[in-house]
């Protein structure tokens, strides 16, 4: 059960911020995310998106426990 | 050496006064306090969403890479998260060093990361409702200033 937080456009097109998901790994998070929401698992592939777990970026796949925080970030603005 | 993100509104005089006392051996210290703009009454709001622990973590890695890079003695990077009024204070920097060059270059370089390159994600509202925002060109090139060839 890894915790999911979206931030910036991502929330607001998800109409979500943070929610618990279960996912063994990345990849079937996704999956997971994209079945409940196709509009989210597209948005979530998308360019500049970004992922990380427990508070790392990460690029492809990663095992997730029930600890795990998992967050996509899309294009950072700055301040 | 410390990165502090705050909804409270904060006082850029009474942060600078504060990061000035007890520094004799200082010399130079730079600030800058950045102030959300209206746009001509475009955006009367912004609003800054951060991720806490990733947000700070960041800045601070570049507010520690900065101070090796110019030799800092100290720096500060304080700023506003959440709903931020036109004319309120969004960010203050201050950066201490022995001589004033480093002082200053380190606080824009500070600020062209801020701006530009950190994890932030703003949205601004104005009389046609909210829209997120990207850095703009200009803050693209002026961070660019800083790489290193």
């Amino acid at each position: 059960m890894a915790r999911v937080l979206l931030f910036g456009r991502l929330a607001d097109l998800a109409g979500w911020r943070h929610r618990p998901v279960e996912a063994a790994s990345l990849s079937a998070l996704r999956l997971a995310l994209a079945a409940d929401d196709p509009a989210l698992g597209e948005a979530l592939a998308g360019p500049g998106v970004q992922t990380a777990v427990d508070q790392a970026i990460v690029r492809g796949e990663a095992d997730l426990t029930a600890a795990s925080e998992v967050a996509f970030m899309p294009p950072m603005s700055g301040g | 050496m410390s990165v502090r993100l705050q909804s409270e509104p904060f006082d850029p005089g009474a942060l600078l006064t504060a990061f000035c006392a007890g520094r004799e051996e200082t010399g130079a210290v730079a600030s800058f306090t950045g102030i959300a703009r209206a746009e001509r009454g475009q955006a009367h709001a912004l609003e800054l969403e951060a991720y806490p622990g990733f947000t700070d973590a960041e800045i601070a890695r570049t507010g520690a890479a900065a101070a090796a890079r110019f030799g800092l003695q100290d720096w500060l990077v304080v700023h506003r998260v959440g709903r931020i009024a036109a004319g309120e204070p969004v960010v203050f920097v201050a950066t201490a060093s022995a001589h004033r060059r480093e002082a200053f270059e380190a606080c824009d370089h500070l600020m062209d990361y801020l701006k530009s390159r950190a994890p932030f994600w703003k949205k601004q509202h104005g009389p046609d409702g909210a829209r997120w925002i990207e850095p703009s060109d200009r803050d693209r090139t002026d961070a660019l200033r800083w790489e290193t060839p």
